[in-house]
């Protein structure tokens, strides 16, 4: 139990009394006082979410305009290229693409969504991380951008099979978007920025909105029947499904984009032979796993019963005896399965579909799967 | 006659002779969330007061259920294996865990009552 000047301290969101007033179960997370759930609770919220709609308040992550001093879009994607292993150049005006920020070390010091907003980047970056992203930005990129932070603004995703439907509502354009499309839109009168992207695996958007208007249009997108408020217990296990990271857990300092299997994320223009080969932190060490391989590497499991594997559970090749082999970096029961999902790192000669394994849970070691990985299938609409 | 107690971790008992029905409160589950496996204890194992005996998972999390007095265990509830839910919607009846042999009934001295354990819970 957090102590009263603890509760105190932490920060809230825009929508702090929506959710409060929706009987969100409040919990500290990142420095927010957050909803980990509403009185549906995780598993019918969970399913809500695959089924219909979702509306979750992302507003604690941070959001960040690199703005090219010279007016050239352009200027502002070299400059980033030389924080991230990622082709940001090749970022279409309306597009946005999945990135991370690396270290000497190749470790990954968060990952983000960049996307062209035409004459300048738009970053969304992790709420814990995005003090020292935005330090990060400003120590590296000053010269050539305007690092600003967008500290007015909320943001808000609405995912789910009907979210298209309940955004279209309030912005005429959004069916027309396809996946990983971004840009501003007005919603519901409302100067918003809107992604077709999310954390889920399910179709969705995210739509970063004026804080001062924010409660104003998750009311608004709450008024539809198909929607309903998600907390964060259910964004996890939605995500777990989906195999997608979460930082601090599944990757963080200590792993590469080769190890923490993120090799789509890196084009080729990165990676050796390309036109832009390296030129960002840990370049040699991320390029070396590209080229000859990395010893160990994250993957999706599956146990046979129905005792949920969870975030730190050690594992083991063998039933009985031996040294650890690996570890669970995330775990819990996936709603839509009706079955424990976890994921976590393995030596890569035992990180073949299928490699029987074993994870040890209050002193038993209980048999699991390299699973592949989204366990729900994805529904983007590309 | 039974008697139903309550412990400080939300554990009921209802005590029947020297034998002891144990489960988690209403007030348990509801902090809980929905509940997706539960781990029971074995038939005939042997308890120690406050031991871990059983495990909840909800899908956030798993808490330990303690063994509220010392003894052995002469049943469990194969009814949750198969229906963890069940202690979500019938937390004090349907969901029981575990039955228990009291061994010492010395040790429902520190026992709350109903009327104690929802002043603990209020």
């Amino acid at each position: 139990m957090l102590a009263r000047d603890d509760r105190e301290s932490l920060k809230r969101t825009p929508l702090y009394d929506l959710h409060v007033s929706l009987g969100g179960k409040m919990v500290p997370f990142a420095g927010y006082d957050m909803p980990v759930q509403y009185p549906a609770g995780v598993l019918k919220e969970h399913l809500h979410t695959r089924n219909q709609a979702g509306l979750f308040d992302v507003s604690h992550m941070g959001q960040i305009a690199l703005r090219p001093k010279s007016g050239r879009i352009e200027d502002a994607a070299r400059a980033l290229e030389r924080l991230v292993p990622q082709d940001i150049l090749a970022i279409a005006p309306g597009r946005q693409r999945y990135a991370q920020f690396t270290n000497v070390d190749g470790g990954l010091l968060d990952d983000l969504m960049v996307a062209n907003f035409g004459d300048h980047l738009f970053l969304v970056v992790n709420a814990a991380c995005k003090e020292e992203d935005e330090a990060h930005l400003r120590a590296n990129l000053s010269d050539t951008c305007v690092i600003d932070s967008l500290t007015d603004r909320a943001l808000i995703a609405l995912q789910g099979p009907k979210a298209e439907s309940a955004l279209a509502k309030l912005c005429a354009e959004a069916p027309t978007m396809k996946f990983m499309d971004a840009g501003p839109h007005q919603v519901a009168g409302l100067a918003c920025f809107v992604s077709r992207s999310g954390y889920t695996g399910e179709d969705g958007f995210e739509i970063s909105v004026p804080a001062a208007a924010a409660e104003h249009l998750a009311k608004t997108l709450l008024e539809n029947p198909d929607v309903m408020p998600i907390g964060l217990g259910a964004r996890d296990s939605l995500r777990l499904e989906a195999g997608l990271c979460l930082y601090g857990h599944d990757i963080d300092t200590a792993t590469t984009p080769v190890e923490a299997a993120l090799e789509w994320s890196v084009q080729k223009s990165r990676r050796t032979g390309g036109a832009r080969a390296g030129g960002f932190p840990g370049a040699e060490k991320i390029l070396a796993h590209f080229d000859h391989g990395a010893s160990r590497r994250r993957v999706g499991l599956r146990t046979e019963g129905r005792a949920p594997v969870r975030e730190g559970a050690l594992l083991f090749a063998d039933s009985a005896g031996g040294e650890p082999i690996g570890k669970v970096t995330s775990g819990g029961f996936g709603p839509s399965l009706n079955a424990p999902v976890a994921m976590g790192y393995v030596p890569t000669g035992l990180s073949a579909l299928d490699t029987k394994l074993f994870a040890e849970v209050r002193g038993q070691r209980l048999p699991l799967a390299v699973a592949a990985m989204p366990f729900v299938k994805n529904t983007y609409k590309r | 006659m039974t008697t139903t107690l309550y412990t400080t971790d939300h554990e009921w008992l209802a005590i029947d002779g020297d034998v002891a029905t144990v489960g988690i409160t209403d007030y348990a589950q509801s902090q809980l969330g929905d509940v997706v496996f539960v781990e029971l204890p074995k038939v005939g194992r042997s308890l120690k007061k406050a031991e871990a005996a059983a495990v909840v998972e909800s899908v956030k999390a798993a808490s330990d259920v303690y063994a509220p007095v010392t003894g052995d265990v002469l049943e469990t509830n194969d009814a949750l294996a198969a229906e963890p839910a069940l202690v979500n919607s019938d937390a004090q009846g349907a969901a029981w865990f575990f039955k228990i042999k009291i061994a010492d009934k010395s040790e429902l001295g520190g026992l709350m009552d109903e009327a104690a354990y929802k002043a603990h819970t209020a």
